[in-house]
């Protein structure tokens, strides 16, 4: 209870080996800034949950690791004096206590007085929107009620950083994206410093103040959302976030030539054949007379908010395009195609 | 239609009504006339209260009982947990001895606790040889706790593993995240999710204490178990009216246990979902 909201965090060389000799996570530091929202993306097995765990004091670091609460070195504190609020994928619930019960749990144990105990259920059920469920079991419950409970339960002790793993992810699509803006708000309103695990980089975009992606135990990049999308580190953020075009084209007086035509690039230094990559939305559809590059429409898909395109001809291989125009597009049709030199990314790997 | 359906159930079910008729319920009744047909009469079945003796067996039988399943219950749910949980070479053959005395008939469990703790068993052997006196506790209610124990470990041991191993591990850590100790998770998190197992198998260890024959036969101990009194009764002193009235005692005891046993289980088991 003596928890206040913005607690910075500071890892420094932590890394976890398994008894098994298992390598989930490589020497790996990080700082959070107090109120802030991380988000730990990757794909399974990236070492993701196992850093979320080592924040929370379910897993110790290896020999030399050291977790920080502000100033406080927590490394050989166990979860139970950490003061971390968990979210779980499961939800975790207890099923042998009804809601109220299930968000009074951390209170009771803490020892807060039970007329002060129910106010901060009150208090809690009103936030999360779910007052009538209060004397509900939790066999009663659905997921997207559990998720808002377990929420509750994690936030009614005021913990000193809250920990979410994969906490959407058992949810169906609509329910996902609701829930995903209302952690947002949650999160900012509380001013709490949250950490969260998810594999959808969707997701991550929406919730994170910052972005850590990792890959095989390590954090191969940070930085905000938008930082991740357009300039990601290397090739295996590119690919992870979203979709990237990858094309070989020829650096020559002042433009990338490809096959369905050329780019003007003149600030780019160098000479010669090189890879460079898009995305889908850099690329716009233009006259076809005058156009700089010109393609023809292999497959198209229609996603409601938008249009993808195949394209081949442009370039040694088939490039995506979206667009947000409303017309229609045949297979075989010609398209003209401009690509702003600043939309292109050339990565050292 | 729906008479037709319920004619052809009757049909699937019939042998196995005529096969518990014969040899269960007809019996049964008989034992129960016979139990009021005695020099006694009727008064044979509260034999068990007014007579000291009778009394002072169906007591110790169920303290015994009692004593054994709640001990069981700590032993076998500690060692089940701890064996779902930890993985270690040699972990399948501990197991597959925990329940070998399964495959023991009650007096060869008798014959061992003999070998153990009897008169010239190795427990006396080595207290002797520390100059303690030989301790001797085969044929006492020690003895046959200790053959109880050891017969009912098994049943309990086996239930509490596949309960345990149900338990999702979410569940502790969010208790500990919340600022519970470990003491406090057992309680709050680990007893609630193996309450139904623990009821349910220590139903069938009370109603297995209550019933062993062979292991207080071999021991022969100065105790006297129920089954032993009945036994006494109806072989040696033909007082087979009272051992009648007595069996249906004994029956109906554990039978009542069972079912309050089912119907606690269930009640818990629905509240846990």
């Amino acid at each position: 209870m003596n928890g206040k909201a913005g607690t910075a965090i500071r890892l420094v060389d932590c890394a976890k080996t398994f008894p098994n000799g298992t390598r989930a996570l490589d020497k790996t530091s990080l700082e959070m800034r107090g109120g802030e929202t991380i988000v730990f993306l990757g794909p399974s097995g990236c070492g993701k949950t196992t850093l979320l765990r080592v924040i929370a004091g379910l897993e110790s670091p290896d020999e030399g690791g050291r977790v920080y609460f502000d100033d406080e070195d927590v490394t050989s504190q166990p979860i139970e004096h950490r003061n971390v609020g968990m979210v779980f994928q499961s939800y975790a619930l207890f099923p042998n206590m009804n809601v109220g019960d299930n968000i009074a749990y951390g209170l009771k144990v803490h020892g807060v007085a039970p007329d002060k105990r129910a106010r901060r259920v009150d208090e809690m059920l009103r936030m999360m929107q779910i007052s009538e469920l209060r004397e509900r079991r939790i066999t009663e419950l659905s997921g997207g009620q559990r998720q808002r409970v377990a929420l509750a339960r994690a936030i009614a002790v005021q913990p000193r950083v809250l920990l979410l793993d994969e906490p959407l992810t058992a949810l169906d699509a609509l329910l996902r994206e609701r829930l995903r803006i209302e952690i947002d708000v949650l999160l900012h309103s509380l001013g709490i410093t949250a950490a969260y695990v998810t594999h959808d980089q969707g997701e991550a975009m929406a919730i994170g103040d910052r972005i850590a992606v990792m890959n095989k135990g390590a954090i191969v990049q940070t930085g905000s959302p938008r930082e991740i999308y357009y300039k990601p580190a290397s090739s295996f953020v590119a690919d992870f976030i979203g979709t990237m075009n990858r094309v070989t084209g020829t650096l020559r007086g002042g433009a990338l030539e490809l096959p369905g035509g050329r780019i003007d690039w003149a600030d780019q230094q160098g000479s010669g054949e090189m890879q460079v990559l898009f995305r889908p939305n850099d690329a716009r559809i233009v006259e076809e007379a005058g156009a700089p590059l010109r393609g023809v429409v292999e497959q198209q898909f229609f996603l409601g908010d938008r249009t993808r395109l195949h394209v081949t001809g442009v370039a040694d291989r088939t490039v995506v395009v979206e667009t947000t125009e409303h017309r229609e597009f045949r297979v075989g049709q010609s398209i003209g195609l401009r690509i702003e030199p600043g939309a292109l990314l050339r990565l050292r790997d | 239609m729906r008479g037709r359906e319920n004619r052809f159930l009757l049909l699937m079910v019939a042998p196995a009504i005529v096969v518990g008729a014969a040899f269960f319920l007809l019996p049964l009744a008989r034992l129960a006339v016979v139990g009021a047909t005695g020099k006694l009469g009727i008064a044979a079945y509260t034999a068990v209260v007014t007579n000291p003796q009778y009394f002072q067996a169906l007591a110790s039988t169920i303290v015994l009982s009692v004593t054994v399943t709640v001990a069981t219950l700590v032993i076998a749910g500690i060692a089940g947990v701890f064996l779902e949980r930890n993985h270690f070479l040699g972990r399948e053959a501990l197991i597959s001895m925990l329940t070998l005395p399964l495959a023991f008939p009650g007096v060869v469990v008798g014959f061992m606790v003999i070998m153990l703790a009897g008169r010239t068993g190795l427990i006396g052997e080595i207290t002797s040889t520390f100059g303690a006196g030989r301790l001797v506790f085969a044929y006492s209610i020690a003895g046959l706790f200790t053959g109880y124990i050891y017969f009912s470990i098994p049943r309990v041991i086996l239930t509490i593993m596949a309960a345990a191993e149900k338990l999702d591990p979410a569940l502790e850590e969010a208790a500990r995240s919340l600022g519970a100790n470990p003491w406090r998770v057992i309680v709050d998190v680990i007893l609630p999710a193996l309450k139904p197992a623990l009821i349910a198998s220590g139903a069938i260890c009370f109603a297995t204490s209550m019933g062993a024959f062979g292991t207080a036969f071999t021991l022969a101990t100065d105790i006297k178990v129920l089954p032993i009194v009945i036994y006494t009764e109806f072989t040696l002193l033909a007082n087979i009216a009272l051992a009648a009235a007595l069996s249906m005692v004994l029956g109906i005891i554990t039978w009542a246990t069972l079912a309050l046993s089912r119907v606690a289980a269930g009640a818990t088991a629905a509240a846990a979902g």
